[in-house]
């Protein structure tokens, strides 16, 4: 899931400002908390009160999307409506933003939301935390499933640091887990310390580079391959 | 010592079998290094401290880098530098310029270090670097001192860098297996010497020494003799894993009371303490562990230098 944080309303606002007729568009894709129709129309209805404040007659409609990111979903969904309103805010992460004003290229589409991480939802302590952060170089096989990327502000390959104190991390004064103590304790308990001791070279930072991509089809390959094969 | 020759001052008077002294310098926020050569015209003077660390962003704050300060340390005063460099803020690109600068710069101790987390100092919005960690760091040194390359094996012009490296370990550790494991994997990329972060507990830093023993690699532990009672505080309250004695800093704090206003009663009192702490904490250490030596983190202290290490002999030429 994307988590994302609601952006202060006098950021929002100011997005649209100069517009008098708005669409604000949830997301029903992974964005967590929910940022769907009720999420929506909350928004329009702070929005309208604030503009109220300001002497102005905002006028707006909520819809939502099943899933902003998907080029295809977006357009079908929304193009039908944009001719309405002069601007459109999305509640969708950011992935949603740029595709949104990729296949709607006629409007400009604001954000309301910071996107903050991928994340896993942990339902007993009611948060939602970063446990993997797509790095396109996945080490989890080594450390007993517990990412040291994702859990490590240092983004260390080798073990603690000395920032390590009583188990926990020195960022976040000390209320984190330290993830390379946790490694060392899942490992410990499976007897593959060896794979603890392992040391880990430096990281190939050319699977992370900005814009990351991936061809859909490149990953099916072997199925042009057969084909080929049967008619052969 | 390991397979490389001794490169430094250093690391040759630990060869010779002296139990060495090393100090700490800190470059600050400041326009000028009149404090820091100051500090280490003192150390020199005592023929008991062969080197010199110069720090590099401590606790994650934004400091004089730490390469000038060693290069003038050694040229003004020919006290020989240990320089810290952290992967904090450089990636393998900056890291490999730095270090060839510094050879040029006859620099021949590096001391690798992860870094504090920029969260703890007066830059927290800043953005860290850790492209690779110290361990990866302490391959990259192997690699350009014993094969004189760059970390991907581009041959360096006028071949291998002249230099010994050590790196960091914390008797405050805990839990300690992990860190232990730890400096294992960096003394297999070819440490030189181990330092260790400051220890008040004797019997803890025994305890660690004999853990460190099976890496048959030099080690210094870490003491920290207290100037103030103030410095003393921020130490037990802002350094991951550091707490200082109670009746520790119970003393300092009442020396300072009895003797305000009277700055040589204080500065005596003060001092009276520290020398009664660590005087005998080194003599054990020397005693009965195997390390090579201590590391003094009296920054600013060097007063300290020439009666706490009145019992050792002088060894520097």
């Amino acid at each position: 899931m994307i988590i994302t944080q609601l952006k202060d309303i006098e950021e929002i606002y100011g997005y649209i400002e100069p517009y008098n007729k708005i669409l604000i568009a949830g997301c029903d894709g992974c964005c967590q908390p929910p940022r769907s129709l009720n999420e929506a129309k909350l928004l329009g209805q702070l929005l309208e009160l604030k503009a109220r404040t300001k002497g102005k007659d905002l006028k707006w409609k909520a819809i939502t999307v099943l899933r902003q990111c998907d080029d295809r979903i977006a357009a079908t969904t929304v193009r039908p409506l944009v001719e309405d309103y002069e601007a459109i805010l999305t509640l969708a992460c950011g992935l949603g933003v740029v595709m949104m004003n990729k296949v709607l290229p006629q409007k400009l589409t604001f954000p309301t939301q910071n996107s903050m991480f991928g994340g896993a939802q942990s339902n007993g302590e009611n948060n939602f935390i970063e446990l993997c952060e797509t790095c396109g170089d996945c080490i989890i096989g080594e450390t007993g499933g517990v990412c040291p990327r994702a859990g490590c502000a240092k983004h260390l390959s080798n073990g603690p640091c000395g920032g390590m104190v009583d188990g926990m991390c020195e960022v976040r004064g000390y209320t984190v887990p330290c993830a390379w103590v946790e490694i060392w304790k899942r490992l410990k308990e499976f007897n593959r310390l060896d794979l603890f001791k392992k040391y880990r070279g430096p990281r190939d930072y050319r699977t992370s580079t900005s814009p990351g991509y991936l061809e859909v089809y490149k990953e099916y390959t072997n199925v042009e391959e057969e084909k080929e094969e049967v008619k052969g | 010592m390991g397979k490389r020759p001794a490169y430094s001052n250093l690391c040759k008077a630990i060869e010779a079998g002296h139990f060495v002294f090393t100090g700490e310098l800190e470059p600050k926020k400041i326009l000028s290094l009149e404090e820091i050569l100051h500090s280490a015209e003192e150390m020199k003077k005592t023929r008991k401290i062969v080197a010199a660390n110069v720090t590099d962003g401590p606790q994650g704050d934004a400091y004089m880098c730490s390469l000038v300060p060693s290069y003038l340390v050694q040229e003004k005063v020919g006290l020989e530098a240990v320089w810290q460099v952290t992967v904090r803020d450089r990636n393998r690109v900056a890291l490999f310029g730095d270090v060839i600068a510094g050879a040029v710069l006859g620099l021949k101790n590096i001391l690798t270090l992860t870094g504090d987390h920029t969260s703890l100092g007066d830059h927290k919005k800043g953005r860290v670097v850790y492209d690779i960690d110290s361990t990866q760091f302490c391959e990259m040194l192997s690699i350009m001192i014993d094969e004189g390359t760059d970390y991907e094996g581009n041959e360096i012009e006028g071949g291998k860098i002249k230099m010994n490296y050590g790196c960091v370990a914390n008797p405050n550790s805990n839990p300690r297996e992990p860190e232990i494991l730890k400096v294992g994997r960096k003394v297999e990329q070819g440490v030189d010497f181990i330092q260790t972060q400051t220890a008040f507990d004797i019997d803890e830093a025994k305890d660690f020494l004999k853990d460190l023993e099976q890496f048959n690699v030099p080690v210094l532990l870490g003491v920290f003799p207290l100037k103030s009672y103030g410095i003393a505080w921020y130490f037990d309250n802002y350094i991951p894993g550091v707490s200082v004695p109670k009746d520790l800093l119970k003393a300092l704090k009442k020396a300072e009371k009895d003797n305000k206003g009277n700055k040589p009663a204080k500065y005596a009192a003060l001092d009276k303490i520290n020398i009664e702490f660590f005087e005998p904490f080194i003599k054990e250490i020397k005693k009965s562990t195997k390390a090579a030596g201590v590391h003094t983190m009296a920054v600013e202290y060097e007063r300290l230098f020439e009666p706490l290490l009145r019992d050792f002999p002088e060894y520097v030429k």
